[in-house]
């Protein structure tokens, strides 16, 4: 199915918003999704939020089609929640969820708050383990380079502090 | 119990109405969620598992960091009536949800009820500030401090791109919702408030009447906060709420002082006349009991009425409330029997004011 919108791209989201007792589908790819979500936030009012937030999240379950069954496929592994069931209920199971369904909440995020990326308070534990996942991705970053570049002394290094790195992340 | 015993337990002190701008900010509040790894959200969590949170958390609220902050009383919803959570939401000490939908729901109190923190509601843990006047920062400071002390021994839910997970998306990021409940009579007088209320959209803030249903504001009341929770900092949703507080209250009072100048007279046989209601009245609904106590609350604003204390706004409207009025009444009341004795507190209230 193509997307509605701009009849190019694949559809691959798909909403049924019901607004007073009538039921609009909505096909649409995810850069038109997100157009459409900014559109629809500029006309919020103060009491809508939840409306809109329950209204672009509710796929319709009559009618599948083949990108729909391959969401509903889509579960929390810890929590066992559905991605179905979370879009119908708006809640997140478990903290793992938001692991479990990443690929899908970039545009949800978007509609809701107009971004995806936390920039505030990091706690201060769990926040040092972050600092060292960072830098345990750039030393990956390097080691990768040094590899392409035939730098073999350098990469093995590289590989013996990327060792002591996930040893100190492993022991928290 | 007597009317003056029963509000000395009654009243938290952010209903005693002292801190800056309390003329119009009656109070400002800052609620952080937080969540535990490793345990389901409270939706899905087995009854032991809630427990375990509980149990967690009054773990975390033993730190002496903690204890130096104050006394706390663990309240569980399980040993509550249905009139006490009713009495501890209209405080706004607790939320709807916890009170009726919670398993295994439980509020930390603070001993002046400025602190609450609610355990397994939507999410596990609910960090809420509640401060007289406007005090945004302070209550920030104070929730998350506690919110520090608490990072010590319980491991957050936490990640690098989505921040503080929570069960709703809405809430997501910093987890922080902060508010300001604001009096705004002369602006809803003057017509004011629409165009208010649809420039605040813009700016990524919800406004909301805290009494009565949709957007009927009684006792003009109204409560401002952010929406948006993830993409900016907590400084910036806060410091960005403030300013726009600001502007209310200012325009606020040029309003207040337009009506003064232009129509005196009428506004103080407004203010006058609900004086006089709220005095002799037998039987007064909620509704109307919210409108004459906002007059009579711009009255001592403004200088109309001089013998009066200006936190009766606040304290009245909540214990007016229908809760309030059967947990004084120590018994359970028709809404006939409600409107009855809302009148006779209201009356007995306002002589005490008279002989104190
Ligand atoms: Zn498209
Ligand atoms: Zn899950």
């Amino acid at each position: 199915m193509r997307c509605q919108e701009c009849g190019e791209r694949p559809a691959t989201l798909h909403f049924t918003k019901i607004v007073n007792g009538e039921k609009t589908e909505l096909n649409l790819c995810e850069q038109c999704a997100q157009e459409k979500g900014d559109l629809l936030n500029q006309g919020t009012d103060a009491f809508s939020i939840h409306h809109l937030l329950s209204g672009l999240m509710n796929f319709d379950q009559n009618i599948p089609t083949a990108p729909e069954r391959s969401e509903r496929a889509l579960r929390c592994e810890t929590c066992g929640l559905t991605y179905n069931q979370f879009a119908k209920s708006g809640r997140f199971g478990c903290s793992n969820c938001y692991k479990s369904f990443s690929p899908k909440l970039d545009p949800l995020f978007r509609r809701i708050h107009g971004n995806t990326t936390h920039s505030g308070k990091v706690p201060t534990r769990a926040g040092g383990q972050i600092k060292l996942k960072r830098e345990l991705q750039s030393l990956k970053d390097e080691l990768k380079r040094s590899i392409e570049e035939e730098a073999f002394e350098r990469a093995a290094e590289i590989r013996d502090q990327i060792r002591e790195l996930e040893k100190k992340i492993a022991s928290g | 119990m007597s009317l003056q015993r029963f509000m000395k337990e009654a009243v938290s002190e952010w209903m005693r109405g002292k801190g800056p701008d309390s003329d119009i900010v009656i109070s400002s509040r800052i609620r952080i969620a937080r969540n535990l790894v490793e345990h389901p959200f409270p939706m899905l969590a087995t009854d032991s598992q809630l427990e375990a949170v509980i149990e967690k958390v009054i773990g975390a609220s033993g730190q002496e960091a903690f204890q130096q902050l104050g006394d706390f009383e663990l309240v569980k919803m399980e040993d509550l009536s249905d009139l006490e959570k009713r009495v501890l939401i209209e405080k706004h000490l607790i939320s709807p949800n916890l009170a009726e939908e919670s398993r295994k729901g439980a509020v930390l109190l603070s001993n002046n009820e400025s602190v609450s923190i609610m355990i397994n509601e939507e999410d596990h843990i609910r960090i809420q500030c509640l401060f007289p006047g406007f005090q945004l920062k302070e209550a920030w400071n104070l929730a998350n401090k506690i919110d520090d002390i608490f990072e010590k021994q319980l491991d957050y839910a936490f990640d690098e791109k989505r921040g503080y997970l929570t069960s709703c998306p809405t809430n997501a990021g910093t987890g922080i919702r902060a508010s300001v409940m604001m009096h705004l009579p002369a602006l809803v007088m003057t017509q004011q408030m629409n165009r208010i209320l649809s420039a605040i959209g813009q700016v990524g803030l919800v406004v909301r009447g805290i009494y009565g249903e949709g957007s009927e504001a009684l006792g003009n009341l109204f409560q401002v906060s952010n929406q948006v929770t993830l993409g900016q900092s907590e400084q910036e949703i806060i410091d960005n709420l403030e300013s726009v507080a600001r502007q209310i209250v200012e325009q606020e009072r040029m309003a207040r002082k337009q009506l003064m100048e232009k129509s005196k007279i009428v506004l103080e046989d407004k203010v006058c006349r609900s004086y006089g209601i709220l005095q002799h009245a037998r039987v007064i609904e909620s509704k109307e009991a919210a409108q004459r106590l906002s007059d009579l609350r711009l009255g001592i604003d403004l200088g109309i009425i001089n013998n009066v204390s200006a936190n009766i706004l606040n304290e009245l409207m909540v214990m007016t409330q229908p809760g309030f009025l059967q947990q004084y009444s120590g018994q359970k009341l028709t809404p006939e029997q409600r409107d009855e004795k809302r009148a006779r507190l209201i009356r007995e209230r306002l002589l005490i004011e008279h002989h104190s």
